[in-house]
């Protein structure tokens, strides 16, 4: 949590000042029964009418400069914690967005979003309490301790240990309380992703009647957490009684001091009066004080799960400069290229070797689980090979930064993701500058003309995550996203997966005639969609078992040609 | 506004109604909690009064005083504590019952609700609103109560003393319940805001977090970044008002308070000076004692005017949870729905038609008979409003005109766990649920043996791939499928229908990223499982067109040809077109 106080840096004045002008106010407090004593002392023993409506308009006196001050002290905290909790979100959201696709494997996005969004408003509130409150109970409690000696050194001495022991209990209680607050919102993670799942296989779940089990699902998980919650509540609901009864505990043995010392004629009636007064007074400010600080204790679980996202580094360790151009004769090359995910029991793939030319047309054909998507992931470098090396334009891929590398790169993933906005806005991720004459270039290519216009042009609306558009209308664009960067080498994932056979066949038509020649990388099941390309990787169980041209791999490649005649039957029978 | 807030204040009640026994003994305990604390210091008083000077302290008295003092401070600690134990579990099962309820509520919402509504705002409403009511209707009971009943309380001890300065404080007091119900009311539309923006932020960090391998793909990071600082900016503004507006309060009515006690000295102090001498004076002592009960009189009203504000805010979001509560749901089924049984597969589609918004019309006038065990292929080029169809069938939708019958009967008429459980359905977009392989093949049939589970997983082809999995059947996959690849999640949702095996199947794109050698074997299985089963499929394979007996031709939504392969080719029309593009190279 306290990593990220950096982020306070520029409110560090508003973060001063708020509980400054929270000090100034209870300075004024404390002035109060000097008044009413001089009420008291003064106006009513004397009998002065006059005296007594001065003072009594002075507490009103202070009672405007208290809120002047308050008022103050409350904008700067609000000032502090709102801007600071924007700051903390725009930085995490750039971290989350720095990390590899490792490292958002494993963390999985529903606990990010979480620490995104519910974890933030958490801290904010904490940071707003504290500015306003933190500060404020000690500096009672230790200024009445203070006073208490001056009254009598002995009797004050229950203050000395009073405290202390009150601030075991409170500090005890919190400490315990903080790692079960981590707990609850472990749970409610769970049921977060209940809900999410629910939403996304709606259809599903309807169709196999599954409702009932879902709602028996999401009750278990919301019983998980209310039980946690409540059990959290036990252990945080003995703070106030704790302290109450310690206080009391202390009070009797204040008052039984003070007797003792009344009897040997050491202090006054008064001052046992007033060392009472003291007591009391403590009292409400460790209430206010524990209270505060089971807030301020959810926020800090809060905050250090947000710390914990910090604490993840992308492990792609990126280039800071432009490498030196290399004249290679190869657009891509991979030698001896191995790669195994994080925590996996097995390579994905086994020692890759191939090299394609500029300009040429790769394709990639395998069974499911093959590695195919694997072994294209590693051209724009979304994992690094765990053995070998993979060059782009001659030059090991880690060697770029990392947009540097991607610019070159058009992908379109298996999985057709758009975002809510225009389509012009989707097609713009592949280069913000492009103009409605390049967008609709790339939209004819990727054969999505005609979606277009049926959709009423570029600024038609997509809703999160295209959900207005079919499946493959949304892999068109995801084609024409990718194409719209002009990339040097394209990757098309099988993208094509949705589209229909016509589609499919003029689309790779259309990317065969692009103008820039880009090297194209075709993962697909299906032969016809590569048979035409330059070469083509046949891979089985992450490892290349064939590599040549249709031609050739017909010849030579068992495996492809079982693909081959499976699709050929099927096809042409 | 107030009425919406009225209204929604009605509906919480009616959660927290259920828990009416444990919300009274919360407020017993409550008032015995604020009895005790308003009389310890009277007793300390005492205690105190007795300690008048050297040789005269009565020490018996004093500690006996102190002994009740004891007893009455660990009551005290007691009751406290129950009370809060109380709250705790009065909050927590409250918001427990709103989101059951909410969770209930999104399963019977219709599709058109859900497909328009993005996910993550839905996720937020259920997860961070409820989170944020939760906290105010926590606040809520155990400051509420205590402020309350302390007020009552130190009432009485005052009216003990003097009922005309009780009488001053009183009138003035309220003043302060006002100006907080004045700042209440303006920052209600603030947290309003405040709520929504949040929302429309949970909803692109969904979109972008979620999709990140996508944003980084195309390293869009920084505009996905500056997107999402336009609305933080926002959240800023609307925040920094909110929480700046509604922390007035507390230092408006502090102020108030000051001038309650102001008055209070003012009015003491002239009685003390005009009654002195006279056979009931009015005291110093009173008067002090009168202060001090005037501070415990309006404290509270400070923080029930804090938690009002609290209370504003959990009620924005609660507004929110009970807006998705409230939401129509799907048309309820008929009391004397039947059920469907016996389901051979006759179908028919009378005269339907349907579009999803009322001006842009899609599927007109269509009809259909369908024998059991025929084949209908759904074709046609990318976009044209083929899963409309399925949405139909299975009825996501209803049709706006006409009706579908199965077996004879209008399926509204029937219950949907009937109708939908006679098809068996394999979507484009693959979906599994968090949990173990076994459970995500046996949702058709829970109670499967592990005969029939292992027999359908290897008619699908997914046997050979489970075995190699760590723990075979038993891996657990995480959300969505985790770690398997899209294939590999296809051959499970094609085992999950191979297992229980309906009446009806529809097959949308169901083998579009399954290679192609797997799929060859898939087909055969799905042959011999469509044998005797009327089968709806999306169809992009010619072999299945082919052998279909109705191929239903789409276009932009609408049905422009009907017909087997050969009279569709024969007529030469759209279809011809797009059999005759499969060869254009």
């Amino acid at each position: 949590m306290f990593k990220l106080l950096g982020y306070m840096k520029s409110y560090k004045k508003e973060a001063v000042l708020g509980p400054l002008f929270k000090l100034l106010e209870a300075l004024l407090e404390l002035l109060v029964p000097l008044v009413i004593a001089a009420v008291i002392d003064t106006g009513i023993a004397g009998n002065d009418r006059s005296y007594v409506i001065r003072m009594c308009l002075l507490l009103v006196g202070l009672g405007v400069v208290g809120l002047v001050f308050s008022i103050t002290a409350q904008y700067f905290a609000a000032k502090a914690s709102v801007g600071f909790v924007s700051r903390l979100r725009h930085a995490l959201f750039a971290h989350i967005q720095s990390l590899s696709y490792t490292e958002l494997d494993t963390l999985g996005t529903s606990t990010l979003i979480t620490r995104m969004t519910s974890d933030m408003n958490q801290v904010q509130s904490g940071v707003n309490l504290t500015l306003r409150l933190l500060l404020r109970s000690p500096f009672v409690v230790f200024g009445a301790m203070i006073m208490a000696f001056t009254i009598d050194v002995k009797a004050a001495l229950i203050f000395a240990v009073t405290i202390p022991v009150l601030s075991v209990v409170v500090f005890g209680i919190m400490l315990w309380c903080i790692p079960l607050y981590k707990r609850v919102q472990r749970k409610l993670d769970g049921v977060l992703s209940a809900t999410r799942e629910n939403l996304t296989g709606v259809r599903v779940i309807r169709a196999f009647c599954k409702e009932e089990e879902q709602i028996s699902r999401f009750d278990s998980c919301n019983q998980d957490l209310t039980r946690t919650q409540k059990y959290v509540g036990r252990i945080s609901a003995l703070m106030n009684p704790v302290t109450f009864v310690l206080i009391n505990l202390a009070i009797i043995w204040l008052v039984y001091t003070g007797a003792l010392r009344v009897e040997a004629g050491l202090i006054s009636q008064g001052a046992v009066v007033a060392l009472y007064n003291y007591m009391s007074q403590i009292l409400v400010e460790l209430i206010k004080l524990a209270n505060l600080i089971i807030n301020i204790t959810k926020s800090v679980a809060c905050g250090n799960r947000i710390q914990s996202v910090f604490e993840i580094q992308s492990t792609l360790a990126e280039a800071g400069h432009a490498p030196q151009p290399v004249s290679s004769p190869y657009a891509v090359e991979f030698s001896h290229v191995s790669l195994r995910y994080a925590n996996a029991g097995g390579d994905a793939l086994t020692d890759i070797s191939f090299a394609a030319r500029p300009g040429e047309t790769i394709g990639v054909i395998g069974s499911t689980g093959s590695g195919k998507s694997s072994l294209v992931n590693l051209i724009p470098r979304f994992y690094d090979a765990t053995c070998g090396q993979v060059l782009v334009d001659g030059v090991n891929v880690k060697e770029y930064p990392l947009d540097d590398l991607r610019s070159r790169i058009g992908v379109v993933p298996q999985k057709a993701v758009l975002f809510k906005g225009t389509i012009r806005d989707n097609l713009r991720w592949g280069n913000p500058d492009a103009t409605d004459a390049e967008l609709l270039e790339a939209v004819q290519t990727a054969q999505a003309g005609e979606v277009l216009a049926q959709k009423g042009g570029l600024d038609f609306e997509l809703e999160q995550g295209g959900k207005n558009l079919s499946g493959g209308q949304k892999q068109r664009f995801t084609i024409s996203r990718a194409l719209v960067k002009h990339p040097r080498i394209l990757i098309l994932d099988d993208s094509a997966s949705a589209l229909d056979f016509a589609t499919d066949a003029a689309l790779r038509k259309a990317i065969r005639e692009m103008p820039g020649n880009p090297t194209v990388f075709i993962v697909s099941q299906r032969t016809s969609s590569l048979q035409h390309a330059d070469q083509i990787l046949v891979l089985e169980d992450g490892a290349v078992v064939g590599a040549g041209t249709h031609e050739q791999l017909l010849e030579s490649c068992e495996v492809y040609q079982e693909i081959y005649q499976s699709q050929f039957r099927k096809e042409d029978a | 506004m107030a009425k919406i807030q009225k209204g929604t204040i009605s509906k919480v009640w009616q959660y927290i109604r259920r828990y009416r026994l444990l919300l009274i003994l919360s407020v017993l305990f409550a008032g015995a909690t604020v009895a005790m604390t308003l009389y310890l210091p009277i007793l300390i008083g005492r205690a105190i009064d007795l300690i008048v000077a050297p040789g005269h302290v009565d020490f018996p008295g004093i500690r006996s005083l102190l002994l009740k003092i004891g007893i009455i401070a660990g009551c005290t600690g007691l009751t406290q504590w129950l009370m809060n134990m109380l709250n705790n579990r009065i909050t927590y099962h409250v918001i427990r019952d709103v989101r059951q309820e909410a969770f209930g509520k999104l399963q019977i919402l219709p599709l058109s609700y859900l497909d328009a509504h993005p996910s993550g705002s839905i996720v937020s409403r259920i997860i961070a609103d409820v989170d944020q009511f939760a906290d105010g209707l926590l606040m809520g009971f155990t400051q509420l109560f205590t402020g309350v009943v302390t007020i009552l309380g130190t009432l009485l001890f005052m009216l003990s003393i003097s009922w005309k300065i009780t009488l001053a404080v009183v009138v003035l007091t309220p003043l302060s319940l006002f100006i907080a119900r004045f700042i209440a009311r303006r920052t209600y539309n603030m947290f309003r805001m405040q709520s929504q923006v949040r929302g429309e932020q949970t909803a692109l960090i969904d979109e972008m977090i979620g999709n990140q391998k996508v944003v980084q793909a195309f390293s869009h990071q920084a505009e996905s970044l500056a997107q999402f600082d336009e609305i933080n900016n926002r959240l800023e503004t609307c925040s920094l008002q909110a929480t700046f507006f509604s922390s007035i309060t507390n230092p408006s009515t502090r102020f108030v308070n000051s001038v309650v006690y102001a008055s209070v000295a003012l009015t003491g102090a002239l009685m003390c000076i005009s009654t002195a001498g006279t056979a009931t004076p009015f005291t110093v002592g009173q008067l002090s004692c009168f202060l001090s009960y005037a501070n415990q009189y309006t404290k509270p009203f400070n923080e029930i005017s804090g938690v009002i504000t609290e209370l504003q805010n959990a009620l924005a979001c609660a507004a929110r949870i009970f807006e998705l509560i409230e939401e129509m749901p799907q048309i309820p089924e008929p009391e004397d729905a039947a059920v469907l049984e016996h389901v051979e597969g006759n179908l028919s589609i009378q005269d339907v038609s349907f579009s999803y918004v009322p001006d842009r019309r899609l599927i007109e006038h269509l009809n259909l008979n369908v024998q059991p065990g025929q084949r209908i292929a759904i074709v046609g080029p990318t976009g044209c409003g083929k899963t409309t169809v399925i949405n139909l069938l299975m009825r996501f939708y209803d049709v706006d005109k006409g009706a579908i019958c199965v077996e004879g009967k209008d399926i509204r008429n029937v219950t949907r766990h009937s109708l939908r459980s006679s098809y068996g359905m394999v979507l484009q977009e693959t979906w599994l649920k968090a949990g173990t392989i076994r459970e995500n093949i046996c949702m058709g049939k829970p109670d499967a043996t592990d005969t029939e589970l292992i027999q359908a997983a290897k008619a699908a082809h997914a046997h050979s791939f489970i075995q190699r999995l760590p723990q075979g059947y038993d891996t657990v996959i995480g959300e969505d499928g985790g770690s398997l690849s899209q294939g590999q999640k296809q051959l499970l949702c094609i085992a999950r229908v191979m297992l229980c095996l309906p009446p009806m199947l529809i097959l949308d794109e169901a083998t579009s990223s399954i290679d192609t050698r797997t799929e060859l074997k898939i087909q055969e299985a799905f042959s011999r499982m469509m044998q005797g089963r009327t089968s709806f499929i999306v169809a992009h394979r010619l072999s299945t067109i082919r052998e279909a007996d109705v191929i239903l031709v789409m276009k932009d939504g609408h049905i422009i040809e009907q017909g087997n392969h050969d009279t569709l080719l024969a007529k030469g029309g759209f279809y011809a077109n797009l059999y005759n593009s499969q060869f254009a190279r």
